[in-house]
Order: structure tokens, then sequence, then C-alpha cells
């Protein structure tokens, strides 16, 4: 076999092809510094702002593209490098955010959910408090006193809210509903009630998608359960025996009761497919945050339904929720030894105002965290949005970061994996209970 | 001093290799290995030793084992089990997917690189075919086959459970990945359609790589072309299989962008290598993460050992 | 017509026909096994060409209703993730860290498997064993130490992490590959006083070029593709290779399936032509022993 080798033409290679391909290969390697490729010098002295978000498609991409527009406008010598990163929610983004602050390398601002899902950073020092930023810009007037109450860790802000996102709303088909006589209910017995029509006329009563937004679901059950008050007691220190009450019992096998009313492929779909099955007359009710709303009103260009709020699709707080706006909200951060920190506190200072805030929120889909918008800017829904936010009693997210942090939401989603593998009612509930031994501090 | 010049110089070679290896794995080892038996569960790095990382993914003494073995066999939940649920939910997992992926990318490998040994018209064509899933990245390939494995029922089915219909075979229509005894199985599916191609590579090389004077000889016996395969090519496969497993078993074990993929991070397609994720960049809990990945590295070692001695030893032999 | 010479051809019409029936089963298996292995790539091609509103799951099957080249205008320039700067990136990357790595692939095989010292072989399964390290675990110490000695930004930093990872696998390969050169060989070199360059110069190194293909093709692939590495070393978007700038084409609130699918079969493109030039060396490189072990 060596003799066909040596005489095979195609062994030959000359060598002195193989020697230029090395030399090539490593004066490019060892030039591509000098080229100054990636930056070598860190020049504090030049303008620079390197935000870092998981924005990157659709309307919340578009809503930043807008606000980088106007900041390159105010600071024409400030280079603003957007260093968003795809993938589910930002799991990507805060892994990798998560190892550069590790590293010691931050960007000068970051996006995060406000409330306890910065706690991880703030423990680690790796966030500064921002409470002089709020003082400065009169945030803490214009912001909902409740809302900076909930955000506040061990008396300190530590971020600026750019928009607010509502988790308790219930969308449904009015064309899907009128046809099969079913009314919007307003409370959770006429909610079973509406299932159960649903099913029996052949629909997917309640149409669910993957893993967190079954999460999604038992917030909402759970806060529409034990109100505002018995939620937010549960996520107080010691609360474990909390957990283990009679209306978390309830609240639980309501759940129960709830997703015995779901599509049996939910884990493969995502929260837009579901939503789908609803616009398609497929399914009665999906229970989504607002987000939903910009899917299905956006324009097809984007990748969005198009569709006409209120005659094509309809919203309703989930029941027993009316008046409680189970919030979540998108917000940056100032990290601690960011590069360009003047940059950074003008970069928040320009996110709580209201022309940042009344730019992005229309084209994201969201409200400000501001209560002085301008109503005109906003779609169909977002205005029934805006005048709940003045009015309705704040509960705070657990899905989406504001009343737990990382590892007590890991352990709760563990939990949650194994019950609906399960059904155990009673196992779900010690698994909670264990949860909020470990991490209710 | 002869004989120092005599390999001297090799040595010199490769140690510049020896010490980025010595730096980038084996200390990057070591700093996982002292994260794992650490106390920093949380976003504190702290110094404290401590084991509970590994308490809580390992039975809690012998008289567990046998509940923990049978957990992880089956994937149902224990009531009686003191380890970490989901962690059992991921070995039964990663245990189907690999039995699965490696098994079956062997086969359909080995069976094309039959086909294909003796020569075929347009052998260049098909192997182009076969290889190209490799070259698309799993994160677009995962998106694909989350469209085609889609468990939908009924009038809202897309994907290979609707082409099964069109073609008169819907019985074949199943839940795939969210299936409660095979889904990990499923998620083999895409990996087994990336690496058969390379694999089918192999065993075609290896194939050939039998010298037809020794094929003759058999043939001149009086032996059948079946009876020549067995006893003359199949013997020569040995070293192809060993690499070809190694190979498989540790791109199985490690798999998390085609995962993620599919599935999320949803604890119904969770594996190790997901977990481990979680747990670091989620959770914070940086020790239980450096402990699977221990754990992991370890699993892939009792693979790889014996297929080293083996491939050392069968040198020196020849 | 004699009798046995009738019955010899029957035997043979027989094992022609016999023959023959194998052929076309034989085809039929491959031509079938081609079918599955491209029906995803049917369902990526199809989607790609589809506009923003049909490429759905739903419609995975159907042929476009409208034929448009708009996603893969998208993918390749539109403002938010074209990825026409990011193959820059990724070319810049690829191309010297595959020449380097199979460079010390071939060198380290060479010295491990012909010109070896004592303890030889410890020193291949010390190197070998870093192949299976996970690597997900090891990314916030890896980032640090690149931080710690101030190494340059960026692309350089990547393209060291991919040509110190890729060591194992490079030296299996060559070193597989050498340790089926025939002793007389090197033997003869080392007659006529040749040293060790010397003899890697005029005796390994012309016979090489199938396991140099063999590495490259994999090293290719492997550090296209890389994801994981690439979003983590890589923090400005600016440098980043073409699988971060792919992998954003996901966003959290819509994905447009046609452009990341268009995206998908562009950031293919290079590898599937890597296979196709190289396909004919890297069946022999794998004949000559590359990965038999």
């Amino acid at each position: 076999m060596f003799g066909r080798l040596r005489r095979d033409r195609l062994g030959r290679l000359p060598r002195a092809t193989v020697l230029a391909a090395g030399l090539v290969g490593i004066v490019v390697a060892l030039a591509l510094p000098a080229a100054g490729f990636g930056h070598q010098t860190k020049s504090s002295a030049s303008c620079e702002l390197s935000v870092f978000s998981w924005w990157t498609g659709g309307g919340e991409a578009a809503g930043l593209t807008k606000l980088i527009a106007i900041w390159n406008k105010t600071h024409p010598t400030c280079q603003f490098k957007n260093e968003a990163v795809a993938g589910g929610a930002g799991s990507n983004a805060k892994a990798v955010l998560a190892q550069r602050l590790a590293a010691g390398n931050p960007p000068d601002s970051f996006q995060g959910h406000a409330g306890s899902e910065l706690r991880d950073y703030i423990k680690a020092g790796q966030i500064e408090p921002v409470d002089f930023i709020y003082k400065q810009f009169g945030f803490d007037k214009i912001m909902p006193k409740s809302l900076i109450n909930q955000i506040r860790y061990k008396g300190k802000l530590y971020s600026v809210p750019v928009n607010i996102h509502r988790a308790n709303v219930l969308w449904f088909n009015p064309k899907t509903l009128k046809q099969n006589g079913i009314a919007v209910p307003k409370t959770w017995a006429q909610f079973m009630v509406a299932l159960q029509k649903a099913d029996d006329a052949g629909l997917i009563p309640l149409a669910m998608a993957e893993q967190w937004t079954a999460q999604h679901l038992l917030e909402t059950v759970m806060i529409s359960t034990l109100g505002p008050k018995g939620w937010a007691a549960l996520w107080a220190p010691n609360s474990a025996s909390k957990w283990a009450s009679k209306s978390v019992t309830t609240a639980l096998n309501r759940y129960n009761a709830v997703l015995g009313y779901t599509n049996s492929d939910a884990a493969s779909l995502t929260w837009q497919d579901a939503g789908k099955l609803v616009t398609d007359g497929k399914a009665a009710f999906n229970i989504m945050g607002d987000w939903q709303d910009g899917l299905f009103s956006g324009t097809k260009a984007g990748g969005n339904f198009a569709l006409k709020p209120g005659k094509d699709y309809g919203w309703a707080p989930v029941p027993g929720t009316a008046g409680v706006y189970d919030w979540l909200s998108d917000s940056f951060t100032l990290p601690k030894g960011a590069e360009h920190r003047d940059q950074a506190i003008q970069w928040l200072a320009f996110l709580g105002s209201r022309l940042a805030q009344d730019t992005f929120n229309p084209v994201k889909g969201s409200i400000p965290a501001r209560q002085d918008a301008n109503p005109k800017l906003y779609g169909a829904y977002l205005k029934t949005a805006l005048s709940d936010w003045k009015k309705d009693t704040l509960a705070g997210s657990l899905t989406h970061g504001v009343v737990a942090p990382a590892a007590w939401s890991t352990d709760i989603g563990t939990a949650l994996g194994l019950y609906l593998q399960s059904k155990n009612v009673p196992k779900f509930q010690a698994a909670l209970v264990a949860a909020a031994k470990k991490n209710a501090k | 001093m002869r004989k120092i010049r005599r390999w001297g110089p090799g040595l010199l070679l490769v140690s510049p290799s020896i010490l980025l290896v010595a730096i980038f794995v084996y200390g990057l080892i070591g700093w996982n290995a002292k994260v794992s038996l650490s106390d920093w569960r949380q976003a504190q790095q702290t110094s404290g030793f401590d084991t509970s990382a590994y308490g809580e993914l390992f039975p809690s003494g012998v008289g567990e084992l046998g509940d923990y073995a049978g957990a992880v066999i089956t994937g149902k939940q224990s009531d009686t089990l003191s380890t970490d649920p989901a962690w059992i939910i991921d070995l039964h997992h990663a245990l189907l997917f690999t039995l699965a992926f490696v098994l079956g990318t062997l086969f359909i490998g080995a069976t094309l690189a039959f086909l294909l040994d003796k020569g075929v018209k347009g052998e260049g064509f098909f192997r182009a075919i076969y290889l190209f899933p490799m070259a698309v990245s799993f994160i677009a390939a995962g998106v694909v086959w989350r469209w085609l494995m889609n468990p939908a029922p009924g009038d809202r089915s897309t994907g290979f459970n609707l082409l099964f219909d069109k073609l008169g075979i819907g019985f074949l229509a199943n839940d795939w990945y969210l299936g409660p005894t095979w889904g990990a199985a499923a998620l083999a599916i895409p990996a087994m359609w990336a690496l058969s191609g390379y694999i089918m590579a192999l065993y075609l090389a290896g194939f050939r790589g039998v010298p037809e004077e020794l094929r003759e000889a058999a043939r001149m016996d009086g032996a059948s072309e079946w009876r020549v395969y067995r006893h003359v090519v199949f013997p020569h496969l040995r070293p192809v299989t060993l690499a070809a497993l190694i190979i498989l078993g540790h791109i199985s074990i490690k798999v998390f962008d085609l995962i993620v993929a599919i599935g999320g991070k949803q604890l119904i397609t969770q594996t190790p290598a997901v977990y481990m994720w979680i747990l670091i960049y989620d959770a914070r809990d940086y020790a239980k993460g450096a402990a699977i990945a221990t754990l992991l590295l370890i699993g892939i070692s009792v693979l790889i050992i014996p297929y080293l001695v083996y491939t050392i030893r069968s040198e020196r032999e020849t | 017509m004699s009798s046995t010479s009738v019955a010899v051809d029957r035997t043979v019409g027989l094992r022609r026909r016999k023959q023959a029936q194998a052929r076309v089963v034989k085809y039929a298996a491959l031509l079938f096994a081609a079918v599955v292995v491209l029906l995803p790539v049917y369902v990526l091609l199809v989607a790609s060409f589809k506009g923003a509103g049909e490429a759905d799951p739903s419609r995975a099957w159907a042929l476009p209703q409208a034929w448009t080249l708009d996603a893969w205008r998208e993918a390749w320039n539109g403002d938010q993730y074209g990825l026409f700067p990011y193959l820059k990136n990724s070319l810049k990357l690829v191309i010297p860290a595959t020449i380097i790595s199979t460079i010390v692939g071939s060198l380290n095989g060479f010295v491990l498997s012909r010109w070896r010292f004592p303890g030889a072989d410890l020193v291949f399964l010390f190197l070998l064993f870093g192949m299976f390290i996970p690597y997900q675990a090891v990314m916030i110490p890896l980032t640090q130490i690149f931080i710690d000695v101030d190494f340059p930004e960026g692309i350089p930093r990547l393209a060291f992490a991919h040509i110190v990872y890729g060591i194992p696998i490079t030296t299996l390969i060559f070193r597989s590959y050498y340790a089926t050169i025939p002793e007389d060989l090197i033997e003869a070199a080392r007659m006529d006083r040749a040293g060790m360059l010397r003899t890697y110069w005029s005796v390994v190194l012309p016979i090489s070029a199938p396991a140099f293909v063999v590495t490259a093709i994999w090293q290719f692939t492997s550090i296209w593709n890389d994801f994981l590495f690439a979003v983590f070393i890589v923090t400005d978007p600016a440098s980043w290779p073409v699988t971060v700038a792919l992998n954003n084409t996901t966003g959290s609130l819509v994905t447009p399936y046609n452009v990341q699918m268009a995206a998908a079969l562009i950031a293919s493109l290079p590898t599937l032509i890597v296979y196709i030039l190289l396909g004919r060396y890297f069946m022999r490189g794998l004949m000559a022993g590359a990965l038999k072990g």
C-alpha cells in the first residue's frame, strides 16, 4: 500500500507550497494584532459607549436603533457599540455577560430585568447603585412609587427601567368566542366554564407553549388566587411557610385543572406559535405577556400578523386579576469598572427621559415606566395598558426576573419541569417549599 | 550524550504543545475541579471546601445505588432518592441519546460505506450529499429538525407526521422528542443526520484499505462474497469502529447547541451538558456546574482510555 | 450444445442476474438514503426563498407561493445582521488557524510516531486527553487568562484558542498517518546523517498531503461552525465570525425563519466548497490510515 502512495502524484505535495502556506499562516496570525484587529489600545480618552443587550430582532431591535440614532445625534463624537447577542430571552447574552463580568471586562451598560434578577450582580459587587441618577433627573418623581419600591434592594436602586410589560393578559379571538357562544371570563369559575365550552366545541381551550410559558401561566394563576399581597408575601425572607399554605395548594390545584385544557404538544411550540393558534381560530384563549400585542398587530414585513386590535384579537386581564398589573421591566445598569462611566451615566439618564421612552416603547410594543407618556403615540392595546398602569396594584413577575433571583427561579423551573411530567401536585408544592427554604433570604 | 542528541530535538519540537495543553487544558481542568469542591454556589466566590455539589449528584449510600441505577435507566422519578431529580432525568436522557446516536450513526455510516465499497456510478455525488449535513451549523439544523419532528396531533400536524400522513404511512406519526419513553432517542436523529456521512467516510476508507490481494486470496479459496467480508474485511475495521466510537461518544456527551435549538432548556429535553450551562450561567451555582463538568470528563475518559491503551499497544505489536 | 456448457451458461446467467438485482437494490438503498438526507436541506432551501409571512413551520413542505430573494439579500447584506462582513472575519479566523494547527499537528505527529523520545506515548496520551474537556465549563477562566496576559483582542484570541484546542485532534490524525510509513525510509534518511528536521522535510512532508487535507477539512469545519468560543471570546461585535451573526438572526420577539435559513445556507457554503474540492483527497487520506488508529 505504501508503494501505491509513493507513486501517487497527488502525494507529492510541493514542499515549497507547504512552506509558503505555513509562513503565510504564521505571518497573518502574528500580523493581525499589529494591524489592529480587535482593538488593542484601550483608549479611555476617546469617547465610546458599549451597550450590551439581547435586542436583536423585531420591534426591540428597531426601537434600539431609534434610540441609538438619537444618541448619535446628541453625541456625535461618541461611538455607540451595540453589543447585542441573541438567544432565547437573553440566555446566550446573559451567559456571555456573566463571563465578562467575572473576567472583569464589563460593557459600559447592560440590559437586565429590573428587580431580583439583578441581585446576583449586586451581591457580586458588579453594578453600582444609581439612586443619584434618579434624583438628579427626577425619575423618582415621575415613575410610580410602588415600582421604585419593588426594585429597591437593601434600600438602593440599581437600574433604570426603560419599559414596562404586563404578564397577566388573556388573549382571545372575538370571532371564535362569538361563534361558540363563549363569554370573556372575569372570575376563575367563569374561566373554567369557558374552557370547558371551548373544549366541547373542539377548540384548544388554552394554547400554551414551551416550559417557560407554563411557568408564566403558573404565576398568573397564583396571583389570581392569592392576590397581590399574598403573592408579595411569597417572596419575602423566610417565606417557606407561606408556600406550604392552603391558598397555595388551592392555586396549584387550579393550575393542575387548567393544564388539563392545554394542547398536548405545548413543549414543542414557541409562544408565537401558541398566539397564532388563537388568531387562526384553533384555540380559544392564550395567557401571555403583552408582547403578544406586538406580534399580533405588527407589520407583516417584520414577520408579524398585522391584525386589527379589537376585531381580530381581544384582550382582558387574566380572570381574577383585574386591577392587578403583573409587571416586568427591561432596564439598564451601571457596571462597576465601566470603562466609559460618564457616557454610561448619560446613557442611563437618556433612557429614563420622556423622549427616549416615548421613542422606544411604541416601536417595541410596551409602555414607559414613566407616567407621563403621550398616549397618542401608542396603539390600541397599549393605550389601555397605559391607563391601567396608572391605577392598578403592582405585582412583580416571577418568570421575568422581578420577584425571584436567578437561583430561586431556576429551582422553581426544575420543580415545574418535574411536575409537568408527573402531574403530582403535593410533590410540586413540597418542591416549591424546599426551593423557598433554600432561597428565601 | 549521543542519545540525547537523538531524541532531544523531538522533545523540543513538541514542548510548545505540551506547555500550551498543560496550561489551557489541565490548568483549566484543575480550576474546574477546584471549583466543584468549593462552596461557590452563588455569585460570591469563596474559598471553602465543600462536597455538597457532588453530594447532590450521587446516591447517598450503597443502599441507594439500586434505586439510582433504576431511575436513570427507566427515567421514572423515584420518591426515595435523595439526589437531584433533574440530574437523574438528564442522565436518563443522555443514556438514551448516546445509545441511539452512537449505534445509529455507526450502523448507518457502516451500511452506506458497505454499499459504496465496490464502487458505484456517481460515488462522488453520493459522498458529497451524505457529507453535506456536517457542513450545516447545529443551530440552523436544530431549527429545521424542530419543524420536522413536530409532534402536533391531527389536523395541526406538520413536518414528518404530515409527510407520513400524505404518503399513507400515517401510523408512523408519533410524538418525536416529546415522547415520554423514547423522546431523547428522537433527539439523536438530527445528530445522526449530521454525522453519518463522516462515519461513512471513515468506514469507506477502512473497507478500501483492505488489500485486494487478501480478498482475492479468500475468493480463490472458495469463500463466498459474504464470507470474504466477514472473515477478511470486517476484522480490519476494528480500529475504524473504535475511532468512530470515540468521536461519536465525545460529541454525544458534549452536544449542546443542537439540544437547545430543538428543545430549549426545558426539562423534557434536558441533558447533563444543558444542565451544566443552566447551573453556571443562569443559577450561578458554579460548584455544581463544575461538578457536572468533571463528571462528564470522567465519563468520557472511561470511554477513551481503553481505546488509547489499545491503540498504543497494537502499534507496539506491529 | 453440450449439457455442461448449457449448465455453465445457466449458472453464469443466474449469477449475472443476481448481480444485477443486487445492484438495483444497492442503488435503490443509496438513493433512498440520499433523499432522506436531503429532506431537511429541501426544507432549508424552500424556506429561504419564501417571503416574511410565509416561512412558517406549518408550511414547511410547501413550495413558496411567491418566490423571492428577499431573505437571501437580507441574510447577505441586511443592515441588521447581514452575514457578509462577518464572513470576512470568519475567513480571517479559519485560514490562519487551520494552517497553523495542521502544521503543528504534523510536526507533533511526526515526532510522536517516528522521531520518538522516552515517554513519547505518555506525551501523546497527555495531549489527546484535552479533546474531551467540556468547554462551557471553562469559558470563565479561559477568558480570564486572555485578559491577564493582555492577549490581542478579538480574532487573534479566538484563533489562538482554536489552535490550542486543535492540538489533540490534529496530532492524533497525523500520528496515525505517519505510523504507516515504512521504517526503512526513515532509516535511510538517518543513514545519510539527516537530522530530525531534514528527515521531516525530505522524507515525511512530501507524502503528507492526504493527511494535511483530512486534518484541514476537520479543523475548517469545527472552527467555521463553532459558536461557543466565538460568542464568549470575541466581545467586539465588529469582529464576530459568521456563526454569531447567524445566531443573531433569531430575535426574541420574532424569528424571521426565511432569513435565518438563508443565512444558514450561506454560512455552510464555504465548508461545502472545501468538502467538494478536497473530497477526493479526503478519501485517499483516510485510506492511508489517517484515522484508522
